[in-house]
């Protein structure tokens, strides 16, 4: 009898270990985004004691190479992270499979989803979902500012400019200190595409992002307003801290830049800080105070790599439907910092009202999410602009011209 | 078969042949890694590059030449793949000359020291076997504009020579990676730093080489440092400079680790100012998934090298005899 049990005991454990499915999350290696994907993977586990997760991870410069290389070779995430830019390139290659309509209601998702992650669709199908969005805001040194006599960061660009000219400290020709941390293939080249363009006046692009249409009167006081702070006022200059995010670092590590922009994602960081800092919403031109802002987020997809047997399939269609739930967004929110994506979370007054988060949260109601179709082909024409004028002398009106057409060139080969 | 001793008869192979058997069969193995890992995917690339790429192979469609078409028109109208073969060419002569040049330079001067000669050419060797990452984020760092070493130098240069009453000694601050015409002089420069500690070792085993009688004869004969350096050492040198040249050559067309970490917000430089062949194919593949077209672009390279080398090989061999 005693050996029976024995044996039934092992029969259900191997039964139990083979109904188990294991699927693998990819996303790219960011302490506080593995450490919330940990805990969430570990809520999903206890639901679900027949789905075990793995997480992996890379440097996000080596990110998308090992999503390249991999998946052709049936190897890798079955749940993988991408920036909703990036969409389009791995769309068209195969890389994500459309959301199965056996798991995913679409009108389901257009109800409960803010309207920017529209995003996520590619000719009206949804390939993915995000747990949070982001947008962008003025971050700023506090004390630095009220060193300089400013009790209050700066609420239009005119403002922005004094502030950031008293800020600014040279010694000899050299920089020890900048008002702004210049940063156009951070966030800058969003910046004067969707904000900047679109507070003189003109539009970025058509409705449908088919066509190019800053290169107008208004794109050209966009981009001449942009680079003057480099050429005419002087109180930045490129790469000022080198590095990725030398901006960010100027900002929160070496304490020589006393303002960025930057989207939500950077909370985290910035929170660790020791000096008194404030992040507010992105200043308006006094003339007109149109405001307008950059909306984005990183989405997790299904690879095909998912679609090989339908258990698997089940098993990662249930674990991008539980990390994309209102519970994930919460502890997302919490753990790393960005802003949740579903339509009932992000209108929570409290959450608008929140003096870091407001900022952020406010400024979702008039961002644009720019509908890419080569996020790094598109990104490089608009940095090549800036740096054109910044660096070589261009006029804006040449420069930003020749980036139009190169970047039409772009969308019409991608359409 | 049975020999009329009624024992088997084997054929027996010369001692010789045997050897040789034996080292081909040993040559077996590196050959069928060279294959394999080497002319196979050698050949794929060339086979996908004819394709659109998709992760199914099902469902890539067979374009013919439509990647090298598109070669040509990036190229004819000025794109990032014109501005990438252009840079090549400064590399190749700013590299593979300064590499060289300096290489037997410091060379001969390693050869004739006799102080601390393993502590010297440890020192040349070092930068070489340093990660090339590694190598190009300090230096990075060095150039740059606002708290690099060289522009603290050149401002403290011109602080002093101003005190000194001749400002028009002192020199501005450079912008160095931050400049399109600078840039890739500025990473060339960290490429024969980095790569000269190969280029002695090469050359220094080359100059062991050479007979010291024959030094001396001409010596005697009243030939001066100078006269005994380029009509002695350097054509005796010879093939020694060719293996140099092919290799620096190479590698300074396969660059990209050293471009790809320098620059840290803008690969390849403002402006695709330093751009390497390799840096576009792949941002090609990696960034924009377009694999076929990026192997179209390996192709390219491929020609490239194989067509630079085989010249070097013709114009350089000649056989110096004395």
């Amino acid at each position: 009898m005693k050996r029976f049990l024995i044996l039934l005991a092992v029969m259900v454990g191997v039964s139990i270990g083979a109904a188990q499915t294991t699927i693998t999350y990819w996303q790219y290696d960011y302490a506080t985004r593995v450490d919330a994907m940990n805990q969430l993977i570990a809520q999903f586990e206890a639901a679900n004691p027949d789905i075990k997760v793995v997480q992996e991870t890379f440097p996000y410069d080596g990110y998308q190479q090992q999503v390249a290389a991999s998946l052709p070779a049936g190897q890798g995430a079955d749940v993988a992270q991408l920036f909703y830019g990036w969409l389009p390139t791995w769309q068209r290659a195969g890389y994500v499979i459309p959301l199965p309509a056996q798991y995913f209601d679409a009108a389901e998702l257009d109800a409960n989803f803010a309207p920017l992650v529209q995003a996520a669709k590619v000719d009206g199908t949804w390939y993915g979902l995000p747990t949070a969005v982001r947008s962008l805001a003025l971050f700023y040194n506090a004390d630095m500012l009220a060193a300089a006599g400013y009790d209050a960061p700066p609420a239009t660009w005119e403002e922005f400019i004094e502030i950031a000219q008293a800020l600014t400290v040279k010694q000899g020709n050299r920089f020890v200190q900048v008002g702004y941390g210049f940063a156009p293939t951070g966030q800058d080249h969003h910046l004067v595409r969707e904000v900047l363009v679109r507070q003189f006046g003109g539009a970025p692009y058509s409705d449908d992002y088919s066509t190019v249409t800053y290169a107008d009167q208004a794109g050209i006081d966009a981009l001449t307003f942009y680079t003057d702070w480099v050429t005419k006022y002087g109180f930045t200059v490129p790469e000022f801290v080198p590095g990725n995010n030398g901006y960010r670092d100027g900002f929160r590590q070496l304490e020589n830049i006393a303002m960025i922009v930057d989207g939500s994602f950077a909370i985290g960081d910035v929170k660790k800080v020791s000096f008194n800092w404030g992040v507010t919403e992105l200043p308006v031109r006094a003339e007109n105070g149109i405001q307008s802002n950059f909306g984005s987020f990183f989405m997790n997809a299904l690879t095909p790599n998912a679609s090989k047997d339908p258990a698997k399939l089940e098993a990662a269609a249930k674990f991008l439907k539980f990390v994309t739930s209102d519970d994930a967004m919460k502890l997302w929110l919490d753990v790393v910092g960005e802003l949740p994506a579903s339509r009932s979370l992000i209108s929570d007054p409290a959450l608008a009202a929140d003096p870091v988060y407001g900022p952020f949260v406010r400024a979702l109601d008039y961002a644009h999410a720019t509908v890419f179709v080569d996020e790094t082909g598109q990104r490089d024409t608009m940095v090549d602009a800036i740096n054109e004028v910044v660096l070589q002398g261009t006029s804006p009106a040449d420069a930003l011209k020749a980036a139009a057409a190169e970047e039409q060139l772009l969308i019409d080969a991608n359409r | 078969m049975r020999s009329s001793y009624g024992a088997p008869r084997r054929r027996r192979l010369s001692l010789a042949r045997r050897e040789a058997l034996w080292a081909y069969a040993f040559l077996l193995v590196p050959l069928a890694f060279f294959l394999f890992f080497r002319l196979w995917p050698a050949v794929q690339s060339l086979k996908l590059s004819f394709f659109t790429w998709h992760v199914d192979p099902e469902q890539r469609t067979f374009i013919g030449l439509q990647y090298y078409r598109e070669m040509y028109a990036n190229f004819a109208a000025k794109g990032d793949l014109f501005k990438a073969l252009r840079n090549m060419l400064y590399y190749f002569l700013l590299v593979v000359f300064g590499q060289v040049g300096i290489g037997i330079f410091s060379a001969v001067l390693l050869n004739s020291i006799t102080w601390f000669k393993g502590l010297f050419r440890a020192i040349y060797f070092a930068p070489y076997v340093t990660p090339a990452a590694a190598v190009a984020w300090v230096w990075g760092w060095m150039y740059s504009v606002n708290f690099g070493i060289f522009n603290k130098f050149l401002s403290d240069w011109s602080d002093f020579v101003t005190n000194l009453g001749l400002p028009w000694l002192a020199i501005d601050p450079q912008p160095f990676l931050t400049s399109p015409k600078q840039a890739l002089i500025a990473v060339a420069a960290v490429v024969i730093w980095q790569q000269l500690g190969f280029q002695v070792v090469i050359f220094l085993a080359g100059l062991q080489g050479i007979p010291r009688p024959m030094q001396e004869a001409a010596a005697i004969d009243g030939a001066n440092g100078w006269q005994r350096f380029w009509h002695i050492t350097i054509p005796l040198l010879n093939p020694v400079i060719v293996f140099s040249l092919i290799i620096s050559t190479i590698s300074t067309l396969q660059m990209f680790d050293q471009v790809q970490n320098i620059n840290f917000t803008d690969q390849g430089g403002p402006l695709g100012s330093t751009l390497t062949i390799a840096l576009y194919m792949y941002e090609q593949a990696f960034q924009k998934f377009r694999i076929g077209y990026a192997a179209a672009v390996t192709v390219l390279l491929f020609a490239i090298i194989l067509v630079i080398t085989l010249v070097q090989l013709k114009v350089t061999q000649r056989k110096v005899e004395y």
